[in-house]
């Protein structure tokens, strides 16, 4: 599949276009987290914060397949689907920064941001929070009868949740537009997955449900986004719930900056093992292998993001703080009467 | 204007606003089945077909959390739960997800669900079949709370809750299904935070919720033959509470007794006494203020322990006649 000498010269196109704008979306993942995490470090961020490094072929592979009227869940670790989705850098970093400008306007902070222009109606703090709300809107979809689906982004701590089997049954039960997508980074904070799940290969559970599931490489963004196109054509042709398990691991810790090495949750050799299958160096190999880009395009493409990202970040963390009083604080609880 | 049961002025509502509102849709547990709902559902399915009657598995958790996506997607979903005491399963999507997703996501989008839970009692049905919950819910912050009582306000206050834009919960008993009261044919609604007035005096205020509101009414009619003339006042929304319409009541009588089906502590009753505790009236009230309610008890099936468990209008008599200093 991924040769590509003996596809017609369309094809091959629409692959580097597709890879190359892969490539810079994990890009832009990458060092926004690689930028917070030296924020983090330094003591200019109190919001806490986790982590999407290394997970980022996952939300990237997936919502390529998407666009701004789908609609994608996700969970504390927002970042990257946020981003994927088509979130603004710059109101990302606010909001991470907690100032007005950010996304949820500094109401949500990190694991609560929010973007419904872009199809990202949110992300919940609670394991499996988002799962249902997912299962919910594409019973909106369906019920409009038109080809919109819905995704939700979860963990593998998730499988942790009754909530997530009544939503696959609810999800097959009714044939809906959903795609269940857990990133299965073996650790649900400081837990191993052996230690959580009595059967560690999560897709036998979605598929005890009803719901065909497939588990795969999570760390390989075209793998990733061939098996996501076919589950969300699925979806908008009304056939029905897909669950996707991508296996992966988060070169960072539960939250914050740390790699959980020092606190004896992880060691050095599993995350050397896992570092040396990153998914944007993978993406990188392949795409010089196959000669679909040069190493100076993708230098290219890495320094400016890296420009563009800082420069975000330095405004998001000097902007206006959101000012409290009784009257600003207790308006937004409810949406006011319309008129 | 003709008179029609409580569980009737439901059902009419119901079938008003899913004919009006293509958005509207009614999903939860036995909305098809007769055991769970009464009378209320009759007709629906019939009329607007399986994709608009969702009858459901019985999964709380998701499925409110499906109601609330929905909600989220731009449809106003009225989800049904047929008995509180199984709405535990379902707090994380009430109280996590709806009540705080507006405000949490910096007011882009709102949560238009109407959750109905149905509070069903007494019949010996024991602890777990029995719960009435609406005061821990309306402790959470963007959630709204309305009680209604009359046939009347059912029909009005349903159909504010499913135009409000909000999450709101509407709280009905089952023993509430019976009684009878005047209902327009025509739509209308209850605004959202009004209470109402449902007897006047000037001895004694009785503010009762939901089904004690009824309870309080009989015991009006006999502290009447007493010469005590009780005004109770029906908060109708729990929250946004009417405080303006409790205070001046109070302001008049001096004296308050407030009836709620829930259990004392942490309860509505409590929030209506602090109401009064925190104004002006402190001071000046004629007895201290006294609360019918619950015991702190879990509600026990045997009849014989039923009768003393749920409050009667004999224990509002004797709370008013306490503050007459009887």
């Amino acid at each position: 599949m991924t040769g590509g000498q003996a596809r017609p010269s369309g094809a091959r196109a629409a692959r580097r276009q597709r890879l190359l704008r892969m490539y810079e979306t994990m890009v832009t993942i990458r060092t926004v987290e690689d930028t917070l995490a030296d924020d983090i470090v330094k003591g200019q961020i109190g919001c806490p914060v986790h982590l999407y490094s290394g997970e980022e072929a996952i939300a990237t592979g997936v919502c390529a397949n998407l666009d701004s009227s789908d609609w994608a869940y996700s969970s504390h670790r927002s970042h990257g689907h946020f981003l994927a989705k088509g979130g603004d850098v710059y109101r990302l970093m606010a909001e991470v920064y907690c100032r007005e400008d950010g996304c949820s306007k500094g109401r949500g902070g990190s694991m609560h941001l929010s973007s419904p222009e872009i199809g990202f109606p949110g992300s919940s703090a609670i394991v499996s929070g988002s799962i249902a709300l997912a299962v919910g809107s594409a019973l909106a979809f369906s019920m409009d009868r038109g080809r919109r689906v819905a995704v939700t982004f979860f963990g593998d701590g998730a499988l942790g949740e009754g909530v997530l089997y009544e939503s696959l049954n609810f999800a097959a039960l009714f044939r809906l537009p959903v795609l269940f997508v857990c990133e299965n980074n073996l650790y649900s904070t400081h837990m191993p997955i052996a230690k959580c799940s009595a059967d560690v290969d999560l897709s036998k559970k979605a598929r005890a449900m009803g719901v065909p599931a497939r588990r795969i490489d999570g760390n390989d963004v075209e793998l990733v986004y061939r098996t996501a196109k076919a589950m969300v054509e699925r979806a908008r042709d009304g056939r029905g719930p897909s669950f996707l398990e991508c296996l992966t691991y988060r070169h960072r810790g539960h939250v914050g900056p740390s790699y959980d090495i020092d606190k004896g949750l992880r060691c050095q050799e599993e995350l050397d093992c896992w570092l040396r299958k990153d998914p944007i160096e993978t993406l990188e190999s392949r795409m010089l292998e196959e000669e679909i880009a040069s190493r100076e395009h993708l230098e290219e493409i890495r320094a400016r993001v890296r420009s563009e990202v800082l420069a975000a970040q330095a405004r998001g963390r000097d902007c206006e703080w959101p000012r409290w009083s009784d009257d600003e604080g207790f308006k937004d609880v409810y949406r006011r009467p319309e008129g | 204007m003709r008179s029609i049961t409580y569980v009737e002025a439901l059902n009419e509502a119901l079938h008003q606003i899913l004919e009006d509102d293509p958005d509207a849709f009614l999903i939860g547990q036995g909305v098809n089945s007769p055991w769970y709902v009464g009378a209320s559902c009759a007709g629906l399915l019939e009329r607007f077909g399986p994709a608009r009657i969702i009858d459901t598995p019985v999964s709380e958790n998701a499925v409110t959390g499906v109601a609330v996506g929905a909600a989220l997607a731009g449809k106003r979903p009225i989800l049904e739960h047929p008995r509180m005491d199984f709405m535990y399963y379902a707090f994380d999507p009430i109280a996590n997800q709806a009540a705080n997703w507006h405000y949490m996501m910096g007011s882009q989008l709102s949560v238009p669900l109407t959750i109905w839970g149905i509070i069903n009692r007494g019949g010996e049905q024991g602890a777990q079949h029995s719960q009435a919950t609406h005061a821990m819910l309306a402790h959470l912050p963007g959630l709204k709370v309305v009680m209604p009582s009359t046939p009347y306000d059912v029909k009005g206050l349903l159909r504010a809750a499913v135009h409000d834009g909000n999450p709101v919960l509407l709280v009905d008993d089952r023993w509430l299904y019976r009684f009878t009261g005047d209902v327009p044919e025509d739509r209308y609604t209850v605004p959202i935070g009004r209470g109402a007035v449902r007897r006047e005096g000037s001895d004694v205020t009785v503010v009762a919720t939901s089904y004690m509101v009824h309870v309080a009414l009989e015991a009006a009619k006999g502290l009447r033959e007493d010469g005590i003339e009780a005004e109770v006042i029906d908060p109708l929304t729990l929250k946004p509470m009417d405080a303006p319409l409790i205070l001046s009541s109070v302001r008049k009588t001096r004296r308050l007794v407030v009836a709620d089906g829930g259990w004392r502590s942490f309860g509505a009753a409590a929030e209506v006494m602090a109401l009064v505790g925190e104004s002006d009236l402190i001071g000046r009230l004629k007895a201290p203020m006294a609360r019918v309610t619950l015991p702190d008890a879990p509600a026990p099936a045997s009849r014989a322990l039923e009768k003393h468990y749920f409050k009667t209008s004999d224990d509002i008599k004797q709370a008013a006649r306490a503050q007459m200093g009887e």
